[in-house]
């Protein structure tokens, strides 16, 4: 089983060199520790960076340079900033090659829950909505249950929806699956140590599983 | 050359009346119109619906606003951070409605270039899209669906720059940017206030990020705070 580290290591090599990045809060953000040397990749804040950089220097923090998690940023040689509404136009337009973001729910046809949970404070969609829109390449960081043991690759998604039909991949804990074109999980990898039966129990959606499921490669 | 300047943030608002409608710029607590929101709590006016990204901290920025009840509707894509707007939102004394980002920006952005709807596909399927036309377009081969979403109107856009010169035109610094520019061209009238007030002919034309087409008054703001609300920093 991978911890938070784990799944974002994996979803790292899904990186490819070149890629415009725009990696959500949580997990996500994990992912850009572990992307190897020699690919090179652009990550965009979607407050308005391309080329964000790790955290500053103790001193050298700048109110006026933040993250679209809020937290003080860099930039790298060869960044840009430019404005929101541009921010989503790259965004829209699909210049932006892969979003990975968390999610409570996702269901067997690609819809994605992340924003609202009924009865708790809602804080807001922030710029999800527009990203799982618009991308091309969607990979969902998450749990694949909840702390009760329940499933959260769902037939259906209980939870007020972010994004219908629009998740491609996804790392949990336990495995990497993709979402085919005409509705399933279908399983690809197994975390380290996990069997294939601990996916199958883990799993209330409709899991396709072809042939000898292999071990992940981390 | 046309001046905009006005002697100070009272100034800038002083026509600003209960239950206007306010864009105001800023993403989190970075480049967010500090002089005006300490200003509008001064004046007291009350009933505001405003528009911004975010809704500040309990202490700062559009917080300040919320704990003396000015505010009777937020429109924001993202409030996590505010005790006080989460008691009035489940209490019911303010509204809330929630956009998605994109949407925020992209309907202020109509609003200065003069449409008055967008097509977009965030919130295509969810809750967003209630009440709204939807769409189906091909576009680049692909066919899609879209919400019409429509520009916003506002009495007066607030926006904060780093620099600007008497006849308003402004440079941004850094992602202090964010949505300001595209409400500066959003509002009926523009107030913009600055770190630096300078005279006509010290900037660059060729880096101006807003032309004072759109901005109707200028003036640099007495003090910046520039609270950052999360300090993150790494190892030498």
């Amino acid at each position: 089983m991978l911890d938070k580290n784990g799944i974002a290591k994996r979803i790292a090599r899904e990186v490819k060199d070149g890629m415009y990045v725009n990696l959500g809060i949580g997990i996500p953000t994990l992912v850009a520790n572990f992307i190897p040397d020699g690919i090179n990749v652009v990550l965009q804040s979607e407050n308005g960076i391309l080329g964000m950089g790790p955290f500053p220097i103790e001193g050298d923090e700048d109110a006026d340079l933040i993250n679209a998690g809020k937290q003080t940023v860099t930039l790298l040689k060869g960044s840009s900033i430019f404005d929101s509404a541009m921010s989503f136009g790259m965004i829209r337009a699909q210049k932006v090659n892969l979003t990975i973001l968390g999610a409570m729910e996702v269901s067997e046809n690609g819809d994605i829950a992340n924003w609202k949970i009924p009865g708790k404070m809602v804080k807001g969609m922030g710029g999800a909505m527009d990203l799982v829109a618009s991308a091309k390449n969607i990979i969902v960081a998450m749990q694949h249950v909840n702390k009760a043991g329940e499933s959260k690759l769902l037939p259906k998604c209980d939870l007020p929806l972010t994004g219908i039909k629009c998740v491609k991949k996804i790392v949990t804990e336990l495995a990497v699956l993709d979402i085919l074109p005409e509705g399933g999980f279908r399983l690809l990898e197994r975390a380290p140590g996990v069997s294939v039966e601990q996916i199958k129990n883990a799993t209330l959606g409709r899991l396709l599983i072809d042939g000898e499921i292999p071990e992940m490669i981390l | 050359m046309i001046n905009r300047v006005v002697k100070n943030a009272e100034e800038a608002v002083k026509d600003i009346t209960d239950n206007m409608t306010l864009l105001l710029g800023g993403f989190g607590l970075c480049g967010i119109p500090e002089n005006c929101i300490n200003a509008l709590v001064k004046k007291g006016v009350t009933g505001l619906t405003c528009v911004s990204n975010n809704a500040g901290v309990d202490d700062f920025g559009l917080g300040l606003l919320l704990q003396t009840k000015q505010i009777k509707k937020m429109i924001s894509s993202y409030v996590g951070e505010n005790a006080e707007f989460e008691r009035q939102m489940l209490s019911g004394e303010l509204e809330v409605e929630l956009i998605p980002q994109g949407t925020l920006a992209t309907r202020c952005l109509a609003a200065g270039y003069g449409m008055p709807v967008i097509y977009t596909p965030a919130g295509v399927g969810t809750e967003v899209a209630i009440g709204k036309e939807v769409r189906t377009f091909t576009y680049n081969g692909e066919t899609k669906e879209y919400l019409e979403e429509k520009a916003f109107e506002a009495h007066f856009a607030i926006v904060k720059a780093w620099k600007g010169d008497t006849a308003g035109n402004l440079i941004y610094r850094s992602t202090a940017r964010n949505f300001n520019p595209m409400m500066a061209m959003a509002g009926k009238i523009t107030i913009a206030e600055v770190e630096e007030l300078v005279e006509v002919g010290e900037l660059d034309p060729d880096q101006i990020h807003t032309p004072g087409i759109y901005v109707n008054r200028i003036f640099q703001g007495e003090k910046y705070e520039k609270r950052i609300e999360q300090i993150t920093i790494r190892k030498k």
